[in-house]
């Protein structure tokens, strides 16, 4: 359709004005990250210099680099769970007839009705008592379930036409092996969209490795980040600022790369 | 010797809903046996119920003389061709045709030989490295016909194999695929709706409506001499023309409008005064002078078919379609005379449907033909 | 027929029995052996702590939290007539309001805009998107600034009109309504993705024909956008809302449940009573709460949505 041109002027004007607003906070982040930290005492927003001191001052006084590591390790730890347990689950759902999978797929459900938070008293005496504190472990193993995950590769194995099924049990070809050379393969969008979220929402976990880190051994980068907050004199807010911009910098590539799958996806999901 | 036997095989949902009854059935080695039948007529849940994809809920499958409802598909010795073709989308054609023999862990070489074999016969040996979708939908048929091929199983199972291609492409594999079998000496078991599909390439039809087996035969002897009013329709196109008929004296009435006279001989086995359904085929509503005439009927419709013209009569409640050869020049409104004769025409029970007396006249012309 | 015939049948009729009883079995088994995997994560992080904390709830603990008075419902009953908590919960239900039709609001109206047809449109998107990539811990500390009494840029802003500086994170008023809208700035990128989804699967035919109807913007937003969004609305308002509930990190970060505790929010409460006061019994009640609360809301939603809702 033709737009007229009153109209896309007073589009691109909300859409700009919103644009603005919606990055205004991260990217005051970024210029401060590089601002001397005279020009933040006094309040200036536009700086006539750069510097990257703060950047080596972040990394100096903390173990950033440690702390980058350990949120990597247990992100991706998290991510080849759930695709392993989700990816699992969803094909019995799909693909495996039986009794009692309607009652199981109602247990499913029911798993969204509890949150985390409310339940995580007894999942860090577990974990204590496990000797699971300050490990990989401990910081990744209660999130590998995960019922949106199955839902959503339910959806997409659904799609897949059940004659692929029927035909590889005329060829004689099992169960697991049907599950790793062809529904696997052929769903690889939705498991590269659901990683993507899983690594997306280990990254940037709160609570749990609040609880399940006592030291700098494991702990992961947004913890960190909360002690470089912590812990530096108010001044110091161009160490912050650059302690915030690497924190989410791996998140936001990984988010303009896949948002327009992640959007996809997460849709599909949705509204099953 | 029979492959296949069908001995009471029933099939119900949540015991409840049948949807297939008492079936018996006997398919021979080599034999191109087709399924057919409108949608929801329990044709492909009995084919899938022979591939082992489905319980039987009732009755007992034979292949080779022995029992198998409780073998499971890969037991069974067959290979399945399907609407879809249920190729998979990931892999090459190559692997796609491979991907049985794979599975089976059969050796490297002989899957290589069998593959370059099957490649050469189907035509796709320069399609080999291509994905299912950069191909064309009659290529993609040719692949899911090759897996079938390469598996060597002794059956195949095809489900509605040509109903995704253009009318053209679908003559032609017609002809392939029944060029296959025979070459191959496979046993089909060959499912479809379309009844020209069914009469162009079975060896024997079945045709099925909900749930039952209204008969069983050849192509020619389902066209001559259909068991009931729903096979009489089924087969054959157009149609076979109906209509409700009464013997009354020396005269057969037509939905209370023709009057046909016939000789005692005609209808010695048929009893008078009762209600009947007289069907006669498209083809014998013979195109006459009006010196020959025995009737003249309002035109409704004309469909020039070039080779052929399709014309359609009034007659009391129904309407009845004429074939006749080469381009006649008629119109909607005239008053045509026409040919026919009760020898040509079928009775059928008005109650239960079943055939009372088929024409007469193709018999004869049978036993001219041999 | 003779005795042997009937009974070779039956034998085979036995024979096919046995193995159509067989081929369940295993396929149950099969069935649990994939489902096995999460049944079992979810039994020992999800469905045992949630009995555990139901029962926790009725003791009195230790100090490393295991349970050793049977307390019966006192732990309940303290907490209700505590004013501490009672004021996490107003404080709970306030921040749910500020947040969740702030969240939407924002969202749909960026949704609607970033879902016409226009070059750079993508650019849009994905600035739009990014508050998502965002960590609750990035977040906070950007918004802290932001919120800085002296430097932030809110008050430097509040200056330009010649307006007086405000406590934006120290004062009792303002406190909670800036945790909330750093909560929403949050929240966008993600109901903004989900949202635009859901305008995309929406049949352009729709628009077209009320184009050639002759209807106007707003009546087309009215009648085809809003009623063809339902499902996906009903989605993102119910994951607005139980986020809501389960708000811990900002307020950790930013007020630390202060000033005056009228940041106090009920997971940091829980938070607070266990791992810094080691109340677990009374703070199990509290999560006890919050179950109750989160499972209501859900199954009213359900109840509620399913009717509104309109389904393709």
């Amino acid at each position: 359709m033709i737009m007229p041109l009153y109209k896309k002027v007073v589009l691109y004007l909300l859409l700009s004005v919103s644009a603005f607003f919606i990055f205004a906070p991260a990217i005051m982040a970024l210029v401060m990250s590089f601002m001397p930290s005279e020009q933040i005492l006094t309040g200036t927003i536009i700086p006539d210099s750069l510097t990257l001191d703060h950047y080596r001052q972040a990394f100096e006084r903390f173990p950033l680099l440690s702390y980058l590591t350990n949120s990597l390790i247990v992100s991706l730890l998290i991510m080849a769970g759930q695709l392993l347990l989700s990816s699992l689950a969803a094909y019995a759902f799909v693909f495996l007839e039986f009794k009692g999978r309607d009652a199981l797929f109602f247990l499913f459900i029911a798993t969204m009705m509890i949150p985390f938070e409310a339940s995580i008293i007894p999942n860090f005496q577990t974990i204590r008592d496990m000797n699971l504190l300050n490990t990989y472990t401990g910081l990744s193993l209660p999130f590998f379930a995960m019922a949106f995950g199955t839902f959503l590769l339910r959806q997409t194995f659904k799609q897949i036409p059940k004659e692929l099924k029927e035909a590889s049990e005329i060829a004689g070809m099992g169960d697991l092996k049907f599950y790793l050379t062809v529904v696997l393969p052929v769903a690889k969008t939705s498991l590269v969209t659901l990683g993507v979220y899983g690594f997306l929402s280990a990254w940037n976990m709160y609570l749990w490795p609040l609880l399940a880190t006592t030291d700098d051994s494991v702990r992961t980068v947004q913890i960190g980040l909360k002690q470089l907050q912590s812990q530096e004199q108010l001044n110091e807010w161009g160490v912050i600022m650059a302690g915030g911009i690497i924190v989410v910098l791996p998140t936001l590539i990984l988010l303009f790369l896949g948002q327009k799958k992640l959007q996809k996806g997460l849709t599909e999901g949705a509204l099953k | 010797m029979s492959h296949i036997e069908l001995l009471n095989v029933s099939k119900s949902y949540d015991k409840q809903r049948s949807v297939l009854n008492e079936i018996d059935v006997s398919i021979e080695k080599g034999e191109f046996f087709v399924l057919v039948g409108p949608s929801g007529s329990g044709k492909s849940t009995l084919l899938r119920m022979i591939a082992g994809l489905e319980e039987i809920t009732s009755g007992t499958l034979h292949m080779n003389g022995q029992v198998v409802n409780h073998l499971p598909p890969k037991d069974r010795h067959l290979s399945m061709v399907f609407q879809n073709y249920a190729l998979y989308p990931h892999l090459t054609v190559e692997q796609n045709i491979l991907f049985g023999l794979n599975a089976k862990k059969m050796d490297k070489k002989e899957q290589k030989k069998r593959l370059h074999e099957t490649a050469e016969m189907m035509g796709l040996t320069e399609l080999l490295k291509r994905k299912p979708r950069q191909l064309s939908g009659g290529q993609r048929q040719r692949v899911a016909l090759a897996r079938s091929v390469v598996s060597e199983a002794p059956l195949c199972l095809m489900d509605e194999p040509l109903s995704n291609l253009d009318a053209k492409l679908r003559a032609h594999m017609r002809m392939e695929i029944r060029r296959l079998q025979k070459k191959l000496g496979l046993t089909m078991v060959y499912v479809t709706h379309d009844q020209v599909e069914a009469m162009t390439m079975g060896d024997r039809i079945m045709v099925l409506n909900d749930g039952k087996v209204q008969q069983v035969g050849e192509p020619i002897a389902l066209y001559n001499e259909p068991a009931n009013v729903f096979v009489a329709s089924f087969i054959g196109s157009p149609k076979m023309n109906m209509g409700r008929a009464v013997v009354k004296g020396q005269q057969l009435v037509v939905e209370d409008s023709l009057s046909i006279p016939v000789e005692a001989a005609d209808v010695v086995d048929l009893p008078k005064n009762r209600k009947m359904i007289a069907g006669i085929r498209a083809e014998h509503l013979s195109q006459v002078t009006s010196d020959e005439k025995t009737h003249v009927l309002d035109v409704i419709s004309v469909e020039h078919l070039g080779n052929e013209t399709m014309v359609t009569f009034e007659v009391g409640r129904e309407f009845w379609t004429a074939k006749w050869l080469g381009q006649q020049i008629v119109h909607v409104g005239d008053r045509v005379p026409v040919g026919l004769s009760v020898k040509n025409i079928s009775f059928f029970d008005a109650e239960t449907g079943e055939l009372m007396k088929a024409a007469s006249s193709q018999k004869q012309k049978e036993g001219v033909a041999i | 027929m003779n005795g042997a015939a009937v009974s070779v049948q039956s034998d085979a009729a036995d024979l096919i029995e046995k193995e159509k009883r067989k081929r369940r079995t295993k396929n149950v088994l099969k069935g649990i052996l994939f489902l096995l995997p999460s049944i079992v994560f979810f039994s020992i992080f999800l469905f045992y702590p949630m009995i555990r904390t139901v029962y926790l709830s009725f003791f009195l603990t230790n100090a490393s939290g295991a349970p050793t008075v049977f307390v019966g419902m006192d732990n309940f009953i303290q907490i209700f007539s505590a004013p501490l908590f009672l004021n996490s919960l107003k404080t709970t239900f306030l921040f749910v309001l500020y947040t969740v039709p702030g969240t939407i609001v924002i969202s749909l109206f960026l949704a609607v805009i970033a879902n016409e047809k226009l070059r750079g449109i993508g650019v849009f998107r994905t600035i739009f998107s990014s508050t998502m990539g965002i960590s609750v811990a990035a977040a906070s500390v950007f918004w802290m600034f932001l919120f800085h009494p002296t430097m932030g840029w809110l008050n430097q802003f509040l200056s330009i009109f010649g307006m007086e500086a405000i406590g934006w994170l120290t004062d009792p008023k303002w406190a909670l309504l800036s945790v909330s809208l750093s909560t929403i700035w949050m929240n966008i990128g993600f109901t903004f993705l989900i949202l635009l989804g859901g305008l995309q699967s929406i049949d352009s035919y729709l628009y077209e024909s009320a184009d050639i109807d002759g209807a106007g913007y707003f009546y087309k937003l009215r009648r085809i956008t809003v009623p063809m969004l339902s499902p996906t609305l009903f989605f993102v308002v119910t994951v607005t809302l139980i986020n809501a509930f389960q708000t811990f990190g900002q307020v950790d970060m930013l007020t630390r449940g202060g000033p005056q505790n009228e940041t106090n929010v009920i997971v940091y409460s829980i938070y607070r009573d266990a791992f810094v006061n080691y109340q677990y019994g009374t703070a199990s009640a509290q999560a006890v709460i919050l179950f109750a609360i989160i499972l209501g809301l859900t199954l009213l939603q359900f109840k509620l949505g399913e009717r509104k809702v309109h389904y393709q």
